[in-house]
């Protein structure tokens, strides 16, 4: 089991957790999903697609609304979570782990400006308020 | 504003949201928890932001005539009707319930529209034989909704069961020591009660509720529950399916309109707008992972005929669902459209016409 100390967030609320072998998975926090209460529709790229850092990666929808997400790295999809595309609530029930979005082959390093989940919590709880 | 119950949703752990001036619970767990608690056991509703406003003295029925469209003569004590008011050009100024009891009517108002309504009624007060009292801020609503609503309210009224309470039919009862108004009613497409209560007692009302329907499943809902219930039960809001642009006949309301009651306010526009409405709102249903939202284009072809008015997703219909208003031509359950599904314009989901509503209980 992946600890969490292991996971790397952004300021968009997307984090990466490296699994080994230079491989990744992406998925979004669970302040994130929160927020955007019941997902009903996942927006994500197939296997192939070239990710950029910071650039758009897909879109989340939820009752609530339409929001679109950003990669945290630079790398490829190697796989989409079809689990998760048909099971949208899996995001809201399990955002760490069934819940995750695509699984990258990294290219280079995490971008510095990833943020641990405690800093990354502090951020998120500032922007609330 | 806070509604009297603020600090009590906030301990349940409600995502507050504000509503027509009101701080409102949006939900406390999840939307869809919240929704199928109530399709299959039961939900507690606070929404005492609505308006409320009491009618009584020798000309008040001649004056609810006059200022609503349906046949507020046929009320006897003892039973609600839903009305909507209109304008002289038949544009619709609010949706409303209109109760009658033995002294006198009370008129339950959207919260969002307590300002204009007032000043509306007030200007078409007769100087004498009506008193018109707005009790929205001394007034709670709480809802209780779901098939086993009537199991959990049961024991705690005083008077005996409210099982006997008709579907729009109401009674005074005593609710954990509080008078209320017990009232078949709601806005969810469930079996269920309203009760209307004194404002500072409404916790008492809201604690005997939610502890006894804790062995039933109950779950507090939120307006965003209470969204996705109406929609499917095909129930429109004010303020998105129906406004001052819009006339009851447009929206499908024509059977609240009582053309031949005498002349009231608007029913001059209302009678052309009967013959020949030029727009219709009409129930739409989208794909399993669809969702439309209000303002989102409707096409036909590639032609945009329309727009969406109310979307969602509906969580016991299972699809997208929504209402918006297209030409009479392309009302027809069965017609295939396409509504603009997020940002991107190129995004069209194949949208079919329905017939209202998206979903009806069992027993109905």
């Amino acid at each position: 089991m992946p600890e969490r100390s292991d996971y790397r967030f952004t300021r968009t609320h997307e984090w990466v957790l490296p699994t080994g072998g230079g491989e990744a998975l992406i998925g979004i926090s669970d302040t994130a999903q929160g927020q955007l209460g019941d997902v009903i529709y996942l927006d994500l790229p197939g296997a192939g697609t070239r990710l950029t850092a910071g650039a758009r990666l897909g879109a989340v929808e939820s009752v609530k609304a339409a929001s679109d997400l950003y990669s945290p790295v630079a790398g490829e999809v190697v796989e989409t979570n079809d689990k998760a595309v048909s099971n949208p609530e899996l995001v809201n029930q399990d955002p760490y782990g069934q819940g995750w979005l695509v699984k990258v082959r990294l290219e280079g390093e995490l971008p510095a400006e990833l943020m641990a989940e405690a800093d990354y919590l502090a951020y998120a709880n500032a922007e609330q308020h | 504003m806070e509604v009297p119950l603020g600090d009590t949703h906030r301990r349940l752990g409600a995502r507050m949201t504000s509503f027509a001036g009101y701080q409102m619970p949006m939900q406390y767990t999840s939307i869809r928890q919240e929704h199928e608690a109530v399709r299959q056991r039961a939900g507690l509703f606070d929404v005492s932001h609505m308006g409320e406003v009491t009618l009584e003295g020798p000309g008040t029925l001649d004056y609810l005539q006059r200022l609503v469209t349906n046949d507020v003569s046929k009320l006897a004590p003892g039973r609600a009707l839903y009305s909507v008011m209109c304008r002289e050009d038949g544009g619709i100024v609010d949706d409303l319930l209109v109760y009658r009891d033995e002294s006198g009517y009370m008129c339950v108002i959207n919260a969002a529209r307590h300002d204009p309504d007032l000043d509306w009624m007030q200007a078409h007060l007769p100087s004498t034989g009506v008193v018109l009292t707005d009790r929205s801020r001394e007034t709670f609503l709480l809802a209780v909704q779901g098939p086993r609503a009537v199991e959990i309210l049961a024991p705690l009224v005083a008077e005996g069961s409210p099982e006997d309470i008709r579907y729009y039919h109401h009674r005074p009862g005593t609710v954990a020591g509080v008078p209320v108004r017990l009232s078949r009613t709601g806005y969810t497409g469930e079996d269920g009660f309203e009760l209307y209560g004194p404002a500072e007692q409404a916790a008492r009302v809201w604690d005997a509720l939610y502890d006894r329907g804790q062995g039933f499943g109950l779950l507090p809902a939120g307006l965003g529950a209470r969204d996705t219930l109406r929609l499917e039960a095909g129930l429109r809001l004010y303020g998105q399916d129906i406004d001052e642009s819009t006339d009851p006949f447009s929206a499908g309301l024509g059977w609240v309109v009582k053309l031949g009651k005498g002349e009231f306010l608007g029913s001059g526009a209302l009678r052309r707008a009967a013959e020949r409405p030029s727009r219709i709102l009409v129930g739409l249903r989208l794909g399993p992972r669809q969702l439309a939202r209000p303002h989102q284009p409707i096409r036909h072809e590639s032609t945009e005929v329309g727009v969406v008015t109310s979307g969602t997703f509906g969580f016991t219909v299972g699809t997208g669902i929504a209402m918006g208003y297209v030409p009479p031509e392309l009302a027809a359950p069965g017609t295939e459209l396409k509504v603009r599904v997020r940002e991107d314009p190129e995004q069209l989901a194949a949208a079919t016409v329905v017939a209202l509503p998206f979903y009806r209980r069992a027993d109905q």
